[in-house]
């Protein structure tokens, strides 16, 4: 099973009480608002869940693969992130290691 | 960016909804992902991310403090992928602030 943002919109309408357009509109700003904000290069620290971080990381020599030119890899920033205690206790916890 | 920022945001985007609603639906949504991935399941979110759980093998560590060895069980713990539009955009704040 996958969760995706289907259910999530489902789930709002379930227990939150939202009507369906709400609902889906909800879970698409959620995922907007934590994206602008690391557009913005600020951290989303969501307590109980993780943390997203933001890395800058410098230009580095890279090879093409196939044709064993070298190309530099240019700098760029990635998105990290870090579960909370909790979240990876919950893992610990509860998933057996059946694959679903 | 913290869950509260997070929830005014979202607050401010539904006016029509009373204000506990958003907060009702961050942790609704949090509470869910954590589920999902406590549940073995994956998550995918289209152009936000993905976040699956990673083996990690039994190993033998030390007691930082004693120094003892201590067995590790093998265990799973939650992993994100960045989706194409938000590695895109988060890289696009860094060109931002270097021309800035």
């Amino acid at each position: 099973m996958t969760l995706t943002k289907a259910e999530l919109a489902d789930l709002l309408f379930e227990k939150v009480g939202l009507n369906k357009r709400e609902a889906k509109d909800m879970v698409e700003a959620f995922f907007e608002e934590i994206r602008n904000a690391l557009e913005r290069g600020e951290g989303v620290k969501l307590s109980g869940f993780g943390n997203f971080q933001l890395r800058d990381k410098p230009q580095r020599p890279g090879r093409n693969p196939k044709t064993g030119e070298e190309i530099p890899i240019t700098a760029r920033r990635v998105v990290t992130f870090h579960a909370s205690q909790k979240l990876k206790a919950e893992v610990e916890q509860s998933y057996d290691g059946k694959q679903s | 960016m913290t869950k509260s920022e997070l929830i005014a945001r979202l607050a401010m985007r539904f006016p029509q909804l009373v204000a506990k609603d958003a907060d009702f639906a961050v942790k609704e949504i949090l509470d869910a992902m954590t589920e999902a991935l406590a549940h073995g399941d994956r998550i995918e979110i289209r152009g936000f991310g993905s976040f699956a759980l990673n083996y990690r093998p039994p190993r033998m560590g030390r007691n930082p403090k004693s120094g003892d060895k201590v067995s590790v069980p093998e265990k799973y713990v939650p992993h994100f992928k960045a989706g194409k539009e938000l590695r895109e955009r988060v890289d696009l704040g860094l060109l931002a602030s270097l021309s800035a």
